[in-house]
C-alpha cells in the first residue's frame, strides 16, 4: 500500500454562507484514532459529498455532525452550527437532530404504516394539529417523489415498499421535520441503479431547499450530484474543494490516485 | 472412466454415514412423539373416566363447587366439583402476572437500553439465579415470611389467595424478565438509531418504537410467566391453605388445581373416583399448558408477519 503524507492537505475556503462547519474535530473509538483534526465548512442550500474507501473515517464523521457518536465514539473539537458550538456537552442532542436530519445505509423504516412513518417525529414533537399533519405527511411525500406512488396506500406497511421506495420514505421521513441540513450516510449503496438514480434526482432537488452531506463510495455519484467534494483517507481530510475540480483537476496526489483507481 | 461410474452407483463410507446419521435423529423424534402420546393418552383415559365410569356430569365438574369424592349427595350423585379450585388457580396466576409484568418489562429495559454493559452483566446473573431456586424454597419462604406477614396485616389465617400470588409473583419474576430482554434485544439496532436520528428522546424511542416492535415478545414472555404459574404446585401448595373452598377474598384458604394434586394423590386408590378425579384436575392441567402453548404460537406467527421485511 503506498503511503501518503499526511500533512499535504488542500482545503478550498467557503465564500458562500456556511450552514456547519466543523473545527478541528477528532474522533476516538476507544484507543484507536479515528479522525483526525478534520476541519470543514459546509455552504449552505448545495450538496457535499465525503468520499474515500472503507475506513477512511467519512462515516464517522458524518455522524459526528448530528451527534449520533454519543456513547459509542469520544468526539473531541467543535461543530459550529448557527454560531454554536454543538458539540460540547450542554447542548439538548434531540433539539441537535430536530435540525440536522440523517439518513443510512440500509433504508429502516419502522414497522409501521408509511403514515405513521412520517408523522412518527412529528408527534413526538407535540404536533397534533390533523391538517398539520396531513400537510406535512403530503409535502414530505412529494418532496421525496413518492407521493404519487404510495399517495392511495398510505395505512399500509412501510416494510412492504421496495428498497428504494423505503430509502425515499426515510428521507421523507426526516423532511418532514423541516430540518436545514440532511446527512446522509451511502444512501444508495443498497439499491438497485435505477432506485439510485430516482434517489439523486431528489437529491437534486432538496437540494434548493436543503444543505445535504453525503457520504458514498461511488465516485460517479459524488461527481453527478455534488458541489463541493471532501476525500478522506485514513481518517485525514486529504482535499476540499468543488467538485468538477476535484475530478479533473486535483490538487493532491493522494486524491488523484483515489479519484483514477490506481490506489491501495 | 468406468471407476468413476461403478463408484458413481456404489455407496461409501460417507452415505452410510449419513444414513446412520438419520436413524438416529429419526428414532429419537420418533421416542420423544411416542412418550408425549403415551403421556397424553394415560391422562386422557385416566381423567375421562370420572365421566365415563363413575357417571359424573362434565358440566357439574365444571360448574359445582363441592369437591367431597368420596361421599353423595341427597340425590345419590358424587359431589366433583372442580370450580373452586379452576377460580384459584386462575386467580393466582393472573394476579401473579399482573403484579410481575410492570416489574419485569422494567427491569428488562433497564438490562437492554438503560444499563451500561457491567450493569447488565451483573443482572443477567441474578436474574438466571432466581430462576434457579428450588420451588421448595421458595415455599418455605413465602410460609415463613409472607404468611405471618399477611396474617398480622389482615388478620386471619395469612393463607390464601394472596400469599400464593406474592409467592408466585417471585417465581414468575425472573421467567418474564429474561424472555424479556430476549424479545427487547432482538429488536433491530436501526431501529434505535432511525428514532434517535429522528430527534426523538430515548424515553420515545423506547415507549414508541422498541417496545412496539418487541410487543409479540413481551406477550409471549408473559403468557410463559402464566404457564409458570399456572403448572406451579409445591410452593403454592405451602402457603394457600389448601381448603377446597369457593374463594371469597384474597386471604382466605383456598386451593389450587395442582395444590389439590400434590395433597391428595397419595390418598387415595387407583381406580376409584377420588383418584379419577385427581386425574380429571390433572387433564385440565393439561389442557390448560396446551392452551397457553398455542397462545404462544399464535402470537408468534402474528409477530413474525408484522415485523418480516
Amino acid at each position: 500500500m503506498k503511503t501518503y503524507d499526511f500533512s499535504q492537505q488542500y482545503i478550498n475556503k467557503i465564500e458562500q454562507e456556511v450552514a456547519l462547519s466543523t473545527n478541528n474535530v477528532q474522533v476516538h473509538y476507544g484507543k484507536s484514532h479515528a479522525i483526525f483534526d478534520a476541519s470543514l465548512s459546509f455552504p449552505r442550500f448545495q450538496i457535499t459529498s465525503l468520499i474515500g474507501a472503507s475506513g477512511s473515517g467519512k462515516s464517522t464523521y458524518l455522524r459526528c455532525l448530528n451527534r449520533m457518536n454519543d456513547k459509542i465514539a469520544q468526539v473531541d473539537g467543535e461543530i459550529i452550527y448557527r454560531n454554536t458550538d454543538i458539540n460540547s456537552k450542554k447542548i439538548n442532542v434531540y433539539e441537535v437532530r430536530r435540525h440536522i436530519g440523517m439518513v443510512f445505509q440500509r433504508p429502516n423504516p419502522f414497522a409501521k404504516s408509511i403514515k405513521e412513518n412520517i408523522q412518527f417525529a412529528l408527534k413526538n414533537n407535540g404536533i397534533n394539529d390533523k391538517n398539520e399533519l396531513q400537510k406535512r405527511l403530503e409535502t414530505s411525500l412529494k418532496d421525496a417523489a413518492l407521493w404519487d406512488e404510495v399517495k392511495d396506500d398510505l395505512d399500509k406497511s412501510a416494510l412492504a415498499l421496495s428498497g428504494g421506495q423505503q430509502q425515499r420514505l426515510c428521507i421523507a421521513r426526516s423532511i418532514a421535520m423541516h430540518p436545514d441540513i440532511l446527512l446522509l450516510d451511502e444512501p444508495a449503496s443498497a439499491l438497485d441503479p435505477i432506485s439510485t438514480s430516482k434517489i439523486e434526482e431528489t437529491l437534486k432537488l432538496l437540494s434548493k431547499n436543503y444543505t445535504i452531506i453525503i457520504v458514498t463510495h461511488n465516485m460517479q455519484q459524488a461527481s453527478r450530484i455534488s458541489d463541493y467534494t471532501a476525500f478522506f483517507h485514513m481518517g485525514h481530510v486529504i482535499e476540499y474543494n468543488k467538485t468538477k475540480n476535484i475530478f479533473t483537476a486535483p490538487e493532491i496526489k493522494a486524491t488523484e490516485d483515489y479519484i483514477s483507481g490506481d490506489f491501495g | 472412466m468406468d471407476d468413476i461410474q461403478t463408484r458413481l452407483q456404489k455407496s461409501s463410507r460417507a452415505t452410510r454415514q449419513d444414513y446412520f446419521g438419520k436413524v438416529i435423529c429419526y428414532s429419537c423424534i420418533g421416542l420423544i412423539i411416542l412418550l408425549v402420546a403415551c403421556i397424553l393418552y394415560f391422562i386422557a383415559s385416566k381423567g375421562l373416566a370420572t365421566f365415563t365410569q363413575n357417571g359424573v356430569k362434565f358440566w357439574n365438574f365444571l360448574t359445582q363447587s363441592d369437591w367431597k369424592p368420596g361421599d353423595v349427595d341427597k340425590y345419590g350423585n358424587p359431589q366433583v366439583g372442580a370450580l373452586p379450585m379452576i377460580v384459584t388457580s386462575f386467580s393466582v396466576t393472573i394476579l401473579a402476572a399482573l403484579l410481575a409484568t410492570p416489574f419485569a418489562i422494567g427491569a428488562a429495559i433497564f438490562m437492554t437500553e438503560i444499563a451500561n454493559k457491567k450493569g447488565a452483566k451483573f443482572l443477567q446473573p441474578v436474574i438466571e439465579l432466581l430462576v434457579g431456586i428450588p420451588s421448595v424454597v421458595y415455599g418455605f419462604i413465602g410460609l415463613s415470611l409472607i404468611v405471618p406477614f399477611i396474617r398480622g396485616i389482615f388478620g386471619g389465617t395469612g393463607f390464601g389467595i394472596l400469599s400464593g400470588t406474592l409467592v408466585l409473583f417471585v417465581m414468575v419474576l425472573p421467567t418474564i424478565t429474561s424472555l424479556s430482554v430476549d424479545s427487547l434485544k432482538s429488536v433491530p439496532m436501526h431501529y434505535r438509531q432511525a428514532s434517535l436520528a429522528l430527534g426523538a428522546t430515548r424515553w420515545q424511542t423506547i415507549y414508541k418504537v422498541i417496545l412496539k416492535a418487541a410487543a409479540p415478545g413481551l406477550l409471549t414472555a408473559v403468557i410463559f410467566g402464566m404457564a409458570r404459574a399456572f403448572g406451579e404446585a409445591l410452593a403454592v401448595q405451602m402457603v394457600i391453605g389448601n381448603a377446597v373452598l369457593m374463594p371469597k377474598n384474597l386471604i382466605s384458604p383456598a386451593s389450587t388445581l395442582t395444590s389439590k394434586l400434590t395433597t391428595e394423590i397419595g390418598n387415595t386408590v387407583m381406580g376409584t373416583l377420588p383418584n379419577n378425579a385427581l386425574w380429571s384436575l390433572a387433564l385440565v392441567l393439561l389442557f390448560m399448558s396446551l392452551l397457553f402453548n398455542l397462545i404462544v404460537r399464535f402470537i408468534g406467527r402474528r409477530g413474525n408477519i408484522k415485523n418480516e421485511r
